[in-house]
Order: structure tokens, then C-alpha cells, then sequence
């Protein structure tokens, strides 16, 4: 009944095989369901027949625009949110009290859903694109706000100190030692924000559009066009995934350099003293 | 004459407050500078109804859409949908920690799962159930099941061997072990889990709510809004948004119970 090994191993071949056989069940029984006539005639479409529409999907250019405006719309509604959370957060870092006065409200309004604001979002920006850049906005403000605020908890405070005894100004100390020392907790932030922008734009754009994947995909569910349905769905998937696998590379790749120039820097320090020292 | 100090108000003064006080005195100020800007006309009404309307209007709301039936409906499809993830991730998190082969395999797919748009899928289920409650019940479980499996995972994976062996040295039957302590052990990260859970639920079913209609909380949103009754919509959405905050914040208590550091 217990496990004794702790540390998990990389994939092996097991691991692979597993992952194999378990995908092939799911489309043995997706295929399965389908022919069974347990449901109304096309409404689980054949897996081939779901390849063929997104095969069809792809190579209608109306997808390409459809993803052009939903990722733009993503991408700008993300910029904003983001920069203004960030903003947000070091105000609220550099001072506590603040930071007590108003994490409470922004950790309520954090975990409610934010697709009852579109209202607000559609009165106040209308129906076009703006209204789903300022939901990417907003659905992309909280997680990096308080994943940003908890990076500016943790920094270690004998770093401050240091500052404080060179003389480092408010922006010095922002820019050389606040921002570097909780650039993991932010880019962590901004990649839970990223796809949080998405789903908010796919909210927003179902809820009320003409252009957008969530439109295009809400368009073909009226029209009861169901493989289309399950490919655009696949197609959305498969993006915000590459789009996470991207970031989180990139998060990757920051957090190596950030260490590589920490070292380097280290070193340099290192050869300097030990110059003077002879 | 003696030379009086006068005692000029500092920012840092402020200090001295409690934040939860500064914090609701700031929302007072807010309220009572954004009613008077809709007052004036200064905001338009047709886009911001008055702070004093939209909470008077709750009655309006609890009259016309009966807004506790909504609140009971919403909370149900909740319930409904927890007790399946709770079925579903509390032996399926177990079996991932038994078997590192099917953790290995199963993990990543499950991480890839809780970043991915779940919601989009809405409409196929709304094909194949009909526009029901059981749709909403399906998607609130989907979005809720997978951070609770891997929390229950996680929670298992994390029990410090050496109190097993303690268990062990006591000779303790393997399903003894189990209740007394690999589950006391993993229980704060298997309660995270309920939160989580409890929480995308929530989030899940009013989203799905409001975009099909059916249902609490969030159709009461979307039918006032589609009538443009804008004092009605800010009235439905600071219900909906105080009846999660006050949800939240109750499992967070609850959470606190268990977790407590």
C-alpha cells in the first residue's frame, strides 16, 4: 500500500507505452461511441471525420483571421493588464500597509469569475474588439498582480539592506534589486496571465462577436456543424497549448541567463577582490 | 503666550489604522465619489448605474428573479458536480502515487488539461446532454476534477518516509498506515485541493450560466443585462460577485483548519 520511492524517474519506455495504449483506448472508444447509436446520428462524429474538418479548418484562410483577431485581442488585452498589475504590485510592495489596505480586495475579486463583468466590459467599451482586449485586461491583471506582490514578499531582506547601504534611490532599488529578485514569481504571473487573457477573449468573443475563434467556433455549434465544432475546439486547445509550451520555455530560458549572469557577476566580483587582495 | 505645536496630519499617520478599516473607508469614499459622478451625469447613467441604486436593487432582484432560488440553484449544481470530482480524483490522485509508470504518463497530460480553455467545450456536451442542468454539472466537474487529482497526488507523494517507517516499526497493518498516517500527512495539500476545486467549480458553472442561460447566478447576470436594466445587471453582478467572494472566503477558513501555518 506504500510507495517507497519518492524521486520519479524520466520517461522510460513503460511511461511511453502507457501514454501510447491510453491514447489509442480514448479514440478505440471515442470510435466506438460513435458507431454505438447510443446518441442522435452525428452528434459524436467519427474521429476521421474530425480530422477531415480540421484538416478543413486549416486550410480555410476565415480560420487564420478568426485566430489574427483572438490573438491580438489576447495579446494587447495581456500587454495592458499586465503592465498595469505589475505597476500595481511594486506600489503595493514598496509599502506594506498599502499592500494590507488592498490584497484583501484584490484576492476577492481574484477567485470570482470574471465573465460577470463582460455587462460592464460590453457598456463601456461596446461590442468590438475593445471590450475583448480590456476582458483579456482583466483576466490577466490578478494572477500577475498577486503572483507578483508574493515575489515582492519574498525578497530576502538582507538584499534590501544592502541597497539601502549603498545609497540606491527608490528607482535604483526597483530597477537592481526588486525587479530582479522576483523576476521568477513574475514570469510566472505572466504565464498564468497569458492564458488567462486567451480564455477571457474566447469568453468575451462567445459571448458577443462576429470575428474570433470563439465566435467561429459558437458560429458552427448554431449551425449544429458538430465536427467542425470538435475541430475548431482541438485547434483552440492545441494553440493555448503551444502558446504555454512557448512561455514556459522562454520562462525557462530566462531563469538559466538570470543564473548564468548572477554567476558571471559573481565572478567578476570574485576576480576584483581577489585583484585588489594581491 | 505659549507657543502651541501644531499637529499636522502625516500620511504615515494613517499607519495607526487597521488596513481593514482604511480598506472599507476607501470603498466607502469610492462608492460616494462614484454616485455622485453618476449623479451628475458625469458618468453616464446609460454605463454606470448609482452605487445606491444597484444595492437597493438587490430587493428588486430577490423580488423579480427570486434571487435566493438562483443562489440555490448555482450552489446545487456546485455540490452536485464537488461530490463527483470527490469520487472521481480522491482514488484516481491515490492510484497516480501507486504507480509511478501511470503518474508519469498521466501528470503532464493532466497539467496540459488545467491550463487548456475546458469551458470551450461547453457546446459539444450541450449538444449530446440538451441545454440542462446536467451540461452545467458536467462542466463544473471537468474543470474542478483535475487540480484536485493532482493535489491528492501531490499530497500522497509528500509524506515524509520516515513516518511510515515509524508506522512500520510499530507494526501497523498496511490499511492502518494508510488512515492514521499517510492521510492525516497528505490532508492540507488534499484540502488545497478541495479549495481549488470548489473554486473553479464555482467559477466554471456561473461562466457556463451566463453564456447558456440556464440555470443560478449567472443567468440572472446575462437576463438583465440582454434587458438592458442597467441598475438591474450592477445588482445581479455585486450578488454574484459577493456570494463568491463570501464563498471563497469560507473555504479559505475552512482550508485554514487543516493548513493551519
Amino acid at each position: 500500500m506504500i510507495a517507497t520511492v519518492r524521486r520519479l524517474p524520466s520517461l522510460t519506455p513503460r511511461v511511453l507505452i502507457i501514454k501510447i495504449v491510453t491514447a489509442v483506448c480514448i479514440l478505440a472508444a471515442w470510435e466506438a461511441l460513435s458507431v454505438s447509436g447510443l446518441f442522435y446520428k452525428g452528434i459524436v462524429p467519427s474521429v476521421f471525420e474530425v480530422l477531415r474538418a480540421c484538416v478543413a479548418e486549416v486550410a480555410d484562410k476565415g480560420f487564420y483571421r478568426d485566430l489574427g483577431y483572438t490573438l491580438l485581442e489576447s495579446f494587447v488585452g495581456f500587454a495592458g493588464g499586465s503592465v498595469i498589475a505589475v505597476a500595481v504590485a511594486i506600489v503595493l510592495g514598496l509599502n506594506s500597509y498599502a499592500r494590507r489596505v488592498c490584497e484583501p480586495y484584490i484576492n476577492a475579486l481574484g477567485g470570482t469569475p470574471k465573465i460577470i463583468f463582460l455587462p460592464i466590459l460590453f457598456l463601456i467599451f461596446g461590442l468590438g474588439i475593445e471590450s475583448k482586449m480590456a476582458k483579456a485586461a482583466l483576466s490577466a491583471f490578478f494572477p500577475v498582480v498577486l503572483s507578483t506582490i508574493s515575489g515582492f514578499v519574498q525578497i530576502p531582506p538582507v538584499l534590501i539592506r544592502v541597497g539601502e547601504s549603498f545609497g540606491l534611490t527608490r528607482w535604483q532599488t526597483v530597477r537592481k534589486i526588486y525587479l530582479p529578485a522576483m523576476s521568477e514569481p513574475l514570469l510566472t504571473g505572466l504565464r498564468l496571465g497569458i492564458a488567462m487573457a486567451i480564455i477571457g477573449v474566447l469568453s468575451a468573443e462567445i459571448s458577443y462577436s462576429n470575428v474570433g475563434l470563439g465566435y467561429r467556433l459558437i458560429q458552427s455549434a448554431d449551425q449544429f456543424k458538430i465536427p467542425s465544432v470538435y475541430a475548431i475546439t482541438f485547434l483552440i486547445f492545441a494553440v493555448s497549448a503551444l502558446i504555454n509550451t512557448a512561455v514556459m520555455h522562454l520562462q525557462r530560458w530566462m531563469s538559466k541567463h538570470k543564473r548564468g549572469s548572477v554567476a558571471s557577476s559573481a565572478a567578476k566580483v570574485s576576480t576584483r577582490l581577489a585583484r585588489r587582495a594581491a | 503666550m505659549p507657543s502651541g505645536r501644531v499637529n499636522r496630519f502625516r500620511l504615515t499617520d494613517l499607519q495607526m489604522v487597521p488596513p481593514w478599516v482604511t480598506g472599507l473607508a476607501l470603498l466607502f469614499v469610492f462608492g460616494c465619489v462614484l454616485e455622485w459622478a453618476v449623479a451628475t451625469n458625469l458618468i453616464p447613467r446609460t454605463i454606470v448605474a448609482r452605487p445606491s441604486e444597484a444595492i437597493i436593487g438587490l430587493i428588486t432582484l430577490q423580488r423579480e428573479a427570486d434571487l435566493l432560488g438562483a443562489i440555490r440553484t448555482t450552489f446545487g449544481i456546485v455540490a452536485i458536480a464537488f461530490l463527483l470530482e470527490c469520487v472521481a480524483a480522491l482514488p484516481f490522485g491515490y492510484f497516480l502515487y501507486r504507480h509511478r509508470d501511470f503518474s508519469l504518463a498521466y501528470t503532464g497530460w493532466l497539467a496540459a488539461l488545467f491550463a487548456a480553455p475546458i469551458f470551450l467545450l461547453y457546446p459539444l456536451f450541450m449538444v449530446i446532454f440538451g441545454r440542462n442542468q446536467l451540461t452545467l454539472i458536467i462542466m463544473g466537474f471537468l474543470p474542478g476534477v483535475i487540480p484536485l487529482i493532482i493535489n491528492v497526488q501531490q499530497g500522497f507523494l509528500g509524506v515524509p518516509q520516515t513516518m511510515v517507517n515509524v508506522g512500520l516499526s510499530f507494526d501497523l497493518t498496511p490499511r492502518q498506515i494508510f488512515w492514521k498516517i499517510m492521510f492525516p500527512a497528505a490532508a492540507p495539500s488534499i484540502f488545497t485541493g478541495f479549495r481549488l476545486a470548489l473554486m473553479y467549480t464555482l467559477i466554471n458553472v456561473i461562466a457556463i450560466e451566463y453564456l447558456v442561460n440556464v440555470g443560478g447566478l449567472g443567468v440572472i447576470v446575462s437576463d438583465r443585462y440582454f434587458r438592458f436594466d442597467i441598475p438591474g445587471t450592477y445588482s445581479a453582478i455585486i450578488a454574484a460577485m459577493g456570494i463568491s467572494i463570501a464563498f471563497n472566503w469560507a473555504i479559505g477558513q475552512i482550508e485554514r483548519l487543516v493548513r493551519p501555518v
